[in-house]
């Protein structure tokens, strides 16, 4: 039987689809405006996250409502909670997006340090997990949540391997190099940083689909691979 | 142990097989809600424990329902010790047309012998204690029943039940013709309760089974097919037609 309800549900999957897609937006044009050094772009970002904000709150406002309206239960009320803690953790992702076009405007007018390798694939990852995770929660698919859990470690791998060449081959040998460093170094943080969100997403999209809370039970996962 | 423990147990109304192979266990003092459409067998299932059915022509039953380990389904059980360990309380509220003192006390009078005119006293005012209603009507115990409100007759007749000190309350639909206010604070004296009866309620408002039970099961055509944990019921439903039923995709 079709409820009223599921219609609305369906609004709300599509409002957090957009939500994701701001979001994914946002953190591929910091890192674009910072291999092209585009200025515009990466003020452009900033300024989009007023987007971002104003659709969080329409989202949880949503949701708030539902719980008021309609009590929901079991699988209903999976989703529902499941969405509003999803809509905190992209609008965190678009915020990083910021912070990445921040480090951005403080290195376009200085010389590049170097050619940006590394950072853009870790971006490659980071954008990949993010899509992978917003598509596991609009189709309930466990399987692509899973497989956002799996990436985790070559995003950290990325990181530590952009983190060692920064501090070992031009902090240490060349302390004039540093200021520039320290800003890459801080990108590729929160590059790791957005990929921690998207795990956090994909263990959400598991308890909503099978009622399971694998958060902080790393065994539940090792159990099921 | 289990307070109430249902074993393989089947009901016939005539031809019609009204409960079937249900299997349960009730905890003491804990509240079990049993929810299910109309018709699904959950009244039947309450009636079960105090043996109410049996005043209906054509019941059947087989199978075991053991109350503290005793099969009350025995032919040989005693009717009237069941019904005074196993009270009942309906949907809508019955007061006896008498006043509030003889309501109370009418347990007594029927169970008891050699009660003293004291210790009647002290049986009505433990009982309105136990239901807060004391303060309200102690100044007025020989009132009528009857004048008081839905919520008042409603409380009286679970002070009722438990001046004949039972350990088991069945409520049937309890609060289905009170007002939002009023069922909230039968439900709060269900949660005094529990400390130290063992409920078991039967209720269409799914809400107030998510609210107020430890455990819950979900009943349709006879069957009991999800009994566990509340939280667990209402957030993960192990069965699909739980699911269907309390997110009301049911039919």
């Amino acid at each position: 039987m079709e409820r009223h309800f599921d219609q609305e549900l369906k609004e709300l999957n599509e409002d957090i689809l957009k939500m994701g897609a701001l979001a994914e937006e946002a953190i591929y044009k910091s890192v674009e405006a910072l291999k092209n050094r585009d200025q515009g772009m990466a003020q452009s970002v900033i300024n989009n996250d007023a987007l971002v904000d104003q659709l969080e709150l329409a989202i949880d406002e949503k949701c708030i409502d539902f719980i008021a309206r309609y009590q929901p239960m079991a699988k209903d009320l999976r989703f529902i909670t499941t969405g509003m803690k999803i809509n905190a953790e992209l609008e965190r992702i678009a915020d990083i997006a910021v912070d990445i076009a921040q480090r951005t405007l403080e290195l376009v007018d200085k010389p590049l340090l170097k050619p940006l390798v590394d950072i853009p694939k870790l971006t490659a990852v980071a954008q990949k997990m993010v899509k992978t995770a917003i598509d596991s929660f609009v189709r309930a698919d466990i399987a692509l949540a899973r497989q956002v859990l799996s990436s985790e470690p070559e995003a950290n791998e990325l990181r530590n391997l952009i983190h060692q060449e920064l501090v070992d081959d031009y902090m240490v040998k060349d302390s004039s190099s540093t200021p520039r460093a320290v800003q890459l170094l801080l990108i590729a943080r929160f590059l790791e940083r957005i990929c921690d969100h998207t795990t956090n997403i994909a263990e959400d999209v598991i308890y909503m689909v099978q009622a399971e809370v694998v958060k902080h039970h790393p065994e539940k996962l090792k159990k099921e691979n | 142990m289990a307070k109430i423990a249902a074993r393989k147990l089947n009901l016939w109304y005539g031809d019609f097989h009204a409960l079937k192979d249900v299997n349960a266990s009730f905890e003491p003092k804990k509240i079990t809600a049993i929810i299910g459409p109309s018709g699904c067998g959950k009244s039947t299932l309450l009636r079960v424990f105090n043996r109410m059915n049996d005043l209906i022509e054509g019941v059947r039953m087989d199978g075991e329902v053991l109350i503290d380990g005793a099969n009350i389904l025995d032919p040989c059980a005693d009717l009237v010790a069941l019904r005074k360990k196993v009270g009942m309380v309906f949907q809508r509220p019955n007061p006896f047309p008498l006043s509030i003192y003889e309501n109370i006390i009418f347990g007594e009078r029927i169970h008891g012998a050699g009660v003293t005119r004291d210790e009647l006293d002290g049986i009505v005012e433990k009982s309105l204690k136990d239901v807060l209603l004391w303060d309200e009507l102690k100044d007025r115990l020989q009132a009528p029943a009857l004048s008081l409100s839905l919520e008042q007759k409603q409380r009286l007749c679970i002070a009722r039940l438990i001046a004949v000190r039972p350990d088991v309350l069945l409520m049937d639909e309890p609060c289905s013709t009170l007002d939002p206010q009023a069922t909230a604070r039968i439900e709060e004296l269900m949660r005094e309760l529990k400390n130290n009866y063992t409920i078991i309620i039967v209720t269409h408002n799914m809400q107030q089974a998510a609210r107020i039970s430890d455990d819950a099961g979900f009943m349709l055509l006879g069957e009991l097919i999800e009994f566990g944990k509340t939280d667990q019921l209402f957030t993960a439903p192990q069965d699909q037609r739980t699911e269907d039923y309390i997110t009301g995709r049911y039919g």
